[in-house]
C-alpha cells in the first residue's frame, strides 16, 4: 500500500509533504515517547502518534519513516509544520483516535 | 512532607538553598518559606509544570508575587478535571507549621496546555527561571518524551535525575548542547531531601538573578555538582 492509498482509505488530511506520497509503506508504529519512536519505528513505518512537538519531525526524518499521522485531529503548531515541509517529512492528519484508524487500515487489508 | 520538617531536614543535611516545585502548583510555597523564616535557610518559590508534550520544567522564581502570577497563568491552561484523591492521592495545602488549610480539588497530576516552548517563554517574561526536570528520567524527561534537545529551547540548565550525574548524561547523550547540567533531589519523602545536589557559589544572597549568573560562570561565580 502507498501512503496515497492510506490517504484516501482513512480520509486523512496532508499537512506537509505532499510530493512524496507515493511512498510504499511497509509497516507502522504507535508511540508519543520520542525515545521508543527512536528505537522502535523502522523506515518506511507509518508513525500514529498525537505528539505534536517539532522534534517529532527531526524523529521521522531520522529514521526515514514514510509518514507521521497525527490522530485526534491534535492541533499541530505551525513550526511543526513548515519543519515538515523544509525536510520533505509527510506530516498528516487523522479525525479518528489511533484505535480506530488502525482497525480501519487492518479491513481495508493493510 | 510538613513544612517545617522540610526546612529542618534541608538544614540537617546542611543545605542553604531549596526550592519547592510541587506538580503544576505553587500552593504550598509560601508555607515552606514562612517555616524558614529566621532559620538561614532560603527558600525559593517554584512549580515542576508538566508541559503539553508531557515534559516537566521547573519554573522558579524570586517572590511569592512572581510565583503567583505564574500560577494565574497556569490555572488557565489546567484541563478542568477532579482529582480521584483514591487513585492519585490527597493534595493537601497546609500552613507553616504543617496544619491541614484545604484539599486541592483540581487535577494537578496532568499534562498542563502549555508547551515546552510557550512555558519556558512566559516564565523567563516573569524574571524567572526555567530548567527541564529530570531529562533523563523515563517519564516526564525531556529527552525520553521528546529524543532529542528541541533546537529552539533556551534555557539556562537542564537538571539530571539523581541517578545520574552530569558527566554520564554527558556521554551517554552526546548530542546533548553546552548547556550547564545540574542535580537536584527532586524529593517527594524527608529522607530524599539532599541525596543529591548543586553547589552554587554566589557573589550575593540567593537570587535567580545570581543563579543565572553561576550556571554561567560569570565572574568567581559558578555551578557545579560535587
Amino acid at each position: 500500500m502507498t501512503l496515497k492509498d492510506i490517504i484516501a482509505k482513512l480520509d486523512l488530511q496532508v499537512l506537509a509533504g505532499a510530493g512524496n506520497l507515493d511512498q510504499a509503506v511497509s509497516g507502522g508504529y504507535v508511540a508519543d515517547l520520542l525515545s521508543c519512536v527512536m528505537t522502535g519505528a523502522q523506515p518506511g513505518h507509518l508513525w500514529f502518534t498525537l505528539q505534536t512537538h517539532l522534534n517529532i519531525v527531526a524523529v521521522a526524518s531520522l529514521l526515514g519513516v514514510a509518514a507521521i499521522v497525527v490522530t485526534e485531529s491534535a492541533p499541530v503548531p505551525p513550526e511543526t509544520i513548515q519543519k515538515a515541509e523544509q525536510e520533505g517529512v509527510v506530516l498528516l492528519s487523522c479525525a479518528e483516535p489511533t484505535f480506530e484508524a488502525i482497525v480501519k487500515l487492518v479491513r481495508a487489508g493493510f | 512532607m510538613i513544612p517545617p520538617l522540610i526546612v529542618d531536614m534541608a538544614l540537617f543535611k546542611g543545605l542553604q538553598l531549596i526550592a519547592v516545585t510541587d506538580h503544576n502548583t505553587t500552593g504550598n510555597v509560601a508555607a515552606v518559606m514562612q517555616a524558614a523564616q529566621g532559620t538561614g535557610l532560603t527558600v525559593l518559590p517554584g512549580m515542576e509544570l508538566q508541559t503539553r508534550e508531557e515534559v516537566d520544567l521547573l519554573c522558579l522564581f524570586d517572590t511569592l508575587e512572581q510565583a503567583a502570577d505564574w500560577q494565574a497563568q497556569v490555572d488557565r491552561a489546567l484541563l478542568p478535571l477532579v482529582n480521584d484523591s483514591e487513585h492519585f492521592g490527597p493534595q493537601f495545602l497546609v500552613d507553616a507549621e504543617g496544619e491541614f488549610v484545604a484539599e486541592e480539588p483540581r487535577m494537578l497530576q496532568m499534562a498542563s496546555l502549555f508547551t515546552l516552548e510557550e512555558a519556558v517563554a512566559a516564565v523567563h517574561a516573569l524574571g524567572g527561571l526555567a530548567i527541564p526536570a529530570h531529562i533523563d528520567r523515563p517519564s516526564k524527561g525531556l529527552l525520553r518524551v521528546l529524543g532529542l534537545w528541541p533546537p529552539n529551547l533556551q534555557v539556562s540548565a537542564a537538571e539530571v535525575s539523581p541517578n545520574l550525574r552530569p558527566s554520564q548524561a554527558r556521554q551517554r547523550y552526546p548530542a546533548l548542547p553546552p548547556v550547564p547540567l545540574i542535580t537536584a533531589s527532586d524529593a517527594h519523602c524527608l529522607d530524599m531531601i539532599g541525596q543529591v545536589l548543586t553547589v552554587f557559589v554566589l557573589a550575593g544572597p540567593p537570587s535567580i538573578a545570581e543563579l543565572r549568573l553561576a550556571l554561567a560562570d560569570a565572574g568567581d561565580r559558578r555551578a557545579y555538582v560535587p
